[in-house]
């Protein structure tokens, strides 16, 4: 079970967070006026590394707030981003 | 006849560990099933036999050792239909074509039914199987009592089985025979398996792939096919290629030795748990993936107790199992739960992946369908949907339902 640190609550099980995949995946200013791969990409394409990722979290069993942390998809070390 | 009378004796050597040669016609990264069912079809159907499995760790150490051995073809639509059931007719002949012992059995996969919707899902899927051509049947609660007397299908407030999907040709088969008789099979043509050879890098002039660097030194090569599952990622990135995949851990565990009590597979996608009995009586049981992204094969305890939550429900007979053993594997998952499988934007390199939490049914498919890809240069006709430009024009192949919990 990891223990993820709420920026809010605090660290709390795992269990009371949604998972949310990479941080900062912002929504395209203007998306009728990409190609079809950019759209792609921005609907397909995330990052998958073996190592450091910046990820989102929401804190749905607390402050009901999404939040971004940094962890280490090998060791599952967290700090904050 | 004993089960322990039926397994083949434990073999000294069935294949040489091969020290890296400078170059290869192909390299295939990777020996997990894939890879090795790819090298072993290169070699037996297309005459090369030039060719080299890298694998970073020890041969089948990935997913091909840790999966629970679900075999089935039951997809919903056509172009899974035809991939999957291509491999489920090549497991029918496997210990033929591989002369070993598979152990494949054919007991029957069931899909439970517990809500409306589960229903209306499971009856469209069966009608789906049956247009093309596949062994699918819906069953009554009756019937499912009938056939897994263990299973409690009374009408209970919570999961209740309303009915449930069922493909009497799928089964289970022994992982590690099989990787081990594609192994054996494609040594004896003449494939090296370098073990202990992880590939690093890659060295490419224009939108040629010249050589695969490695932790034992550069490897020139002809072609290159990528089987590196869960890892894939990683190494497509090191080839300047972003592919829609993210690794998850994915969990199973197994009980100590039971009596048989348990002759089919059954499966439940709402409540998220999978069983079948291994022939020497350990009940094996899986649920989904760990919703993060992660490459320690290692996933949460929380997910294995909700898993046996359930299976006790479903399965009062369990509450006095044990659990003996959990482990994880990496598996990746693309955004539509269908794999990719064809060329890579390079003249000489192929990818193989996204397979997700259900690639072990088809280890000898993709294995046949790859080599052949990777033998003419184009996609076989059975990958070419499965290209990786699906997910830009659109023509996504979305087997969330067939493949979301269910292996
Ligand atoms: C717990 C669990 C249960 C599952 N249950 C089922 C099931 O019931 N039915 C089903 O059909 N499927 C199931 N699967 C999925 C199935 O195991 C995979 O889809 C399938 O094994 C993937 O193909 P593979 O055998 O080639 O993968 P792997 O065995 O993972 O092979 C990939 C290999 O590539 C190697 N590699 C990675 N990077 C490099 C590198 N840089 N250099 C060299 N080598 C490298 C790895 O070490 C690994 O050995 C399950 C998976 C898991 C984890
Ligand atoms: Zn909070």
């Amino acid at each position: 079970m990891l223990r993820i640190p709420c920026p809010h609550c605090g660290e709390r099980d795992e269990t009371e967070f949604h998972y949310g995949g990479e941080a900062g995946v912002d929504y395209p200013a203007d998306p009728s006026a990409l190609a079809d791969d950019a759209w792609a990409a921005y609907l397909f394409l995330r990052a998958n590394p073996r190592g450091w990722f910046r990820e989102r979290w929401f804190h749905g069993s607390g402050c009901r707030l999404w939040f971004a942390l940094e962890r280490h998809t090998v060791t599952d070390e967290i700090r904050s981003a | 006849m004993r089960i322990s009378d039926r397994l083949p004796d434990h073999p000294d050597f069935l294949w040489a560990d091969a020290e890296p040669r400078k170059s290869y016609d192909v390299v295939v990264i990777g020996g997990g099933g894939h890879g090795l069912a790819t090298a072993y079809y290169l070699a037996a159907h297309h005459g090369i036999t030039n060719v080299a499995v890298l694998e970073k760790g020890w041969l089948a150490g990935g997913n091909m050792a840790r999966n629970t051995t679900i075999i089935r073809s039951n997809y919903l639509w056509d172009e899974s239909a035809g991939i999957y059931e291509h491999s489920l007719k090549l497991w029918e002949t496997l210990e033929d074509e591989l002369d070993t012992q598979v152990l494949f059995s054919q007991r029957g996969v069931l899909n439970l039914a517990h809500n409306l919707a589960d229903v209306r899902e499971g009856k469209r899927r069966v009608n789906a199987n049956q247009l093309n051509g596949l062994d699918a049947q819906w069953l009554s609660p009756e019937e499912i009592g009938k056939l897994v007397p263990i299973l409690d299908v009374s009408d209970r407030p919570r999961h209740p089985v309303v009915g449930g999907t069922f493909q009497p040709r799928a089964g289970i088969a022994k992982h590690d025979y099989v990787a081990w008789g594609f192994a054996r099979a494609a040594h004896a043509l003449g494939v090296d398996i370098v073990q202990n050879c992880e590939v690093t890098g890659f060295q490419t002039s224009g939108d040629t792939v010249m050589a695969v660097e490695t932790s034992r030194g550069t490897i020139g090569c002809g072609k290159v096919a990528l089987a590196a599952a869960g890892h894939t990622a990683v190494l497509a990135g090191h080839l300047g290629v972003r592919l829609p995949l993210q690794s998850h851990p994915l969990q199973a565990l197994v009980s100590e030795l039971l009596e048989q009590v348990l002759d089919t597979v059954v499966m439940s996608n709402a409540v998220h748990v999978y069983v079948s009995q291994a022939h020497k009586g350990e009940l094996v049981m899986g649920a989904g993936v760990d919703a993060h992204v992660g490459y320690g094969q290692r996933g949460s305890f929380h997910v294995i107790e909700e898993q046996m939550a359930a299976a006790v429900e479903l399965f009062p007979i369990f509450g006095r199992a044990h659990v003996l053993r959990t482990w994880a594997g990496i598996v990746d998952v693309t955004p539509d739960a269908s794999p990719i499988v064809g060329t890579l934007p390079f003249d000489n390199a192929f990818v193989n992946c996204g397979w997700g939490t259900g690639g072990f049914k088809a280890t000898p498919g993709v294995g046949s369908v790859y080599a052949d890809t990777v033998a003419h240069g184009r996609p076989h006709e059975l990958a070419a949907p499965f290209a990786l430009d699906r997910f830009t024009t659109g023509r996504l192949i979305d087997e969330h339902g067939a493949a979301a919990v269910a292996h």
